[in-house]
């Protein structure tokens, strides 16, 4: 029997860079058609309740912007044992409980997957709320697409390109987001010095 | 400072050394507690603080009303739906759009199941971790331990052989040395209580109860569309009923109901031979310890949910009761107006936002989200690292809201002080059943263990509530009404110019209200007031204290460097800071940090 895959996008769109395994997640789901055992999900910030769906996967790739340091919006790869210290980054994460700890618990119930694989991007900024991915992370968005087309059809499963781009009006959709935004002058964008860049101290 | 009396019945002595914690939460963290204990380590002063700025408001400005939903859900990492639910209820308030009866039922459900799920999640991985000891789960005996549970329940995992495999696997796992949620615990402190067996039950039930949310999500998959992140739609639910439909794609059909059903069956099962039993058994051991109150004896808040009847918020029909209670007269329930600009009022006073006069309260349909960090004289540390705050000004990210000038509790425990107060059979019983069985006064409810009890009980109450709700979708679409959804007014060619709407749910953790002002087609103002904002609340220009420093009050802590008893009655709130403020810390605080000064 071919392997359950699960494709988990993890952020939160509403903080900029934050959103970038959601918006991997959403352009897979709109643009693309897979085997009917591989599942494309929107996790957001669900940290717990994503338990259900992790521990019946059997190889899990993850797309979820993480801070390890490295140049703004580079694109890194990890596989297994590899993965769990990215998502224990300890710097900016609004996932409620670590996504470490949902491996973790996985790990203690006995199921969960054999196989990780984790996509990730160094964000430039995650400060910016209600805004967008910025240009250079969102130029990373096809790469980190294509890196898991690969990784699905190493195991086989590769997904296609859909004919007609089966493309909804989503008010989550990246563009109509973006397009929608109340200018700064409407909507105060500031808040805690201890979390503003140094200009705006 | 001498000792200060507040107007809400509280002596605040600041004199004594100062604990600090933060952050104090294991979920969208983000809060942070400072108390000044006398030399009996009992808590003198509290003081409770949102870190993240709030700035939902300001995003949704100028979008499309109908999409504010899907924006909402997205501010928190726990209650998505119930956000969606609220935001979907203000923009038919003030457009006039009255749903289907189908719609409501589904709503119900959904509401239902979040309700259940929650609380479920919440006592057993947000909460027990307060009362059972996972350490001293390893020195337990697995006979002795199937034993006690089978003493408190028919649920048939109970063998000794079970048990002895849990406690295989959770010594495996502490042994490799990575704890993960249970890395930060305070384990072997004396204000842990329960006996091994005990503890490996509880620890036995924590791993079944992340089992069983795989079944129970099922339901908002069905009737969302998808989960995580179900879809809502203005003017009723956005799936379409074809009873006859074999496999149709995205349509609901008798199988996906009857799935539904035996989802529902599973889920008082486990409630009633899983939860329960263990929080009666958990409390049997801690029914001395009734600290926590705070301000569930005198001032609860609910707006009530749940319509029986669709579109009708009439007190009467709601099944989740609706009302005030003020200075502890159970005697007399207020109604709640939510468009009154004299009732539900935030202040600004203690926090970091500006007003044009502080002195006063904004009405949230006048609300104003205007960031303004100033920390006053007395703060010890810097703007970006603060070792104190100072709470005679302003120093949190939350607001203050009142209703009519009083601090309020909301959550669960208010929710059942309320309806025990009307007589609500539903709910009155099973709580003087509860406290008969544990030989406690009704006093007792006041309390942090009360808080942690009432959440059980409504689990309860609304897995049944589910059932009624199921059933009746099912009898309505046999009898032929199939319609799911009014979209009459979906145009925005037929709305008025201008329009204001208030909807409101009660979210697990509380009274949730969000207000909205359409100008255009547009969003002009949207304010959202949730739960932790009543709860966590700072100050305000009375100097009333809010619920989450009132409840830490007169506590006596056993050792200040592990505050255990802080974080147990805190988390008793079940607080969700997320989307009660904004933005993250800046170097994540994975690990709660104790600062004694």
């Amino acid at each position: 029997m071919p392997p359950r895959v699960l494709i988990l996008g993890i952020g939160n769109l509403l903080w900029a860079d934050e959103g970038f395994g959601v918006r991997v997640a959403q352009a897979l789901q709109r643009d693309y058609v897979f085997p009917e055992n591989v599942t494309v999900m929107d996790g957001g910030t669900q940290g717990l309740a994503l338990i259900p769906y992790v521990q019946e996967s059997d190889v899990l790739i993850i797309a979820d912007a993480v801070d390890f340091g490295l140049a703004p919006a580079s694109l890194v790869e990890a596989r297994d044992e590899d993965v769990p210290a990215y998502l224990h980054s300890g710097k900016t994460s609004l996932h409620q409980v670590s996504f470490q700890e949902v491996l973790a618990l996985c790990k203690l119930m006995g199921q969960g997957p054999e196989r990780l694989h984790l996509v990730g991007v160094q964000p430039v900024d995650m400060k910016d709320y209600g805004g967008s991915l910025t240009p250079a992370v969102k130029a990373q968005l096809e790469p980190a697409i294509a890196r898991i087309l690969a990784v699905c059809a190493e195991l086989g499963l590769a997904g296609w390109r859909r004919p007609d781009g089966n493309c909804t009006a989503d008010a989550l959709d990246m563009t109509q987001y973006e397009r929608q935004r109340p200018s700064a002058e409407e909507a105060c964008r500031i808040g805690d010095a201890r979390f503003l860049p140094g200009d705006l101290r | 400072m001498t000792a200060i009396q507040t107007p809400n019945g509280f002596t605040l002595n600041d004199a004594g050394k100062r604990i600090v914690v933060d952050p104090v939460t294991r979920i969208e963290g983000h809060m942070r507690c400072e108390v000044n204990v006398d030399d009996d380590n009992i808590i003198r002063n509290a003081v409770s603080s949102g870190t993240m700025w709030r700035g939902l408001e300001v995003i949704l400005k100028g979008r499309d009303p109908r999409d504010a939903w899907a924006f909402t859900e997205r501010i928190c990492g726990v209650c998505t739906g119930t956000h969606a639910l609220t935001s979907v209820r203000a923009v038919e308030d003030a457009l006039g759009i009255a749903i289907p009866e189908n719609a409501n039922s589904i709503r119900n459900i959904m509401q239902l199941t979040l309700q259940a799920h929650d609380h479920l999640v919440h006592f057993y991985h947000l909460h027990a971790l307060d009362w059972v000891d996972v350490v001293s789960a390893l020195k337990a005996d697995p006979k002795a331990t199937s034993e006690l549970a089978q003493r408190i329940s028919p649920w048939p995992k109970s063998s000794p052989g079970y048990f002895h495999d849990i406690a295989s696997r959770l010594k495996k796992f502490v042994e490799s040395g990575q704890l993960g949620p249970f890395g930060n615990g305070y384990w072997g402190n004396p204000a842990y209580r329960l006996p091994p067996e005990a503890n490996l039950m509880a620890v036995a039930h924590y791993l079944e109860a992340l089992d069983f949310q795989k079944e129970i999500v099922k339901i908002h998959t069905v009737y969302g569309g998808k989960n995580p992140h179900p879809n809502w739609l203005v003017g009723g639910v956005p799936c379409a009923i074809n009873v006859d439909g074999v496999g149709a794609v995205g349509a609901v059909n008798m199988e996906r109901l009857n799935l539904v059903s035996s989802i529902i069956d599973q889920t008082i099962e486990f409630i009633e031979q899983v939860y329960l039993p263990d929080l009666q058994a958990i409390a049997g051991f801690y029914k001395d310890w009734l600290y926590g109150g705070g301000l569930s004896a005198t001032n609860v808040l609910s707006y009530g949910d749940i319509p029986e009847k669709a579109n009708d918020r009439s007190v009467n029909n709601l099944l989740l009761p609706h009302g005030a209670i003020i200075n502890g007269n159970l005697k007399e329930v207020h109604e709640v107006d939510l468009k009154d600009p004299e009732q539900i009022q935030e202040f600004v006073t203690h926090s970091w936002y500006k007003y044009d006069d502080e002195g006063r309260g904004l009405h949230p349909f006048d609300g104003v989200t205007q960031p303004n960090f100033a920390l006053g004289r007395n703060t010890k540390g810097t703007r970006t690292h603060i070792e104190n705050l100072d709470e005679s000004a302003k120093y949190s990210w939350i607001k203050a809201p009142r209703w009519r000038g009083h601090a309020m509790e909301v959550g669960p425990l208010a929710r059942y002080i309320v309806g025990y107060a009307k007589g609500i059979p539903e709910i009155k019983e099973p709580v003087d059943k509860l406290l008969t069985d544990l030989g406690l006064p009704l006093t007792a409810l006041f309390s942090t263990l009360g808080r942690t009890a009432a959440r059980g009980l409504e689990a309860q109450y609304c897995a049944h509530l589910m059932r009624h709700f199921q059933d009746k979708l099912v009898s309505n679409i046999k009898a032929g009404d199939l319609a799911t959804a009014n979209t009459a007014k979906w145009e925005p060619d037929t709305w008025p110019k201008e329009a204001m709407g208030a909807g409101t749910t009660e979210a697990p953790r509380g009274a949730l209200g969000h207000w909205i002002k359409i100008k255009d087609g547009k969003i002009d103002n949207y304010q959202c007031i949730v739960p932790t904002t009543w709860n966590g609340s700072p100050r305000d220009p009375k100097g009333n204290i809010g619920a989450f420093e009132a409840s830490l009050m007169n506590t006596k802590v056993e050792n200040p460097d592990q505050p255990l008893e802080i974080l147990r009655t805190l988390h008793s709130f079940d607080p969700c800071l997320a989307c009660s403020t904004h933005v993250m810390d800046k170097d994540g605080r994975e690990v709660t940090r104790v600062k004694v000064r």
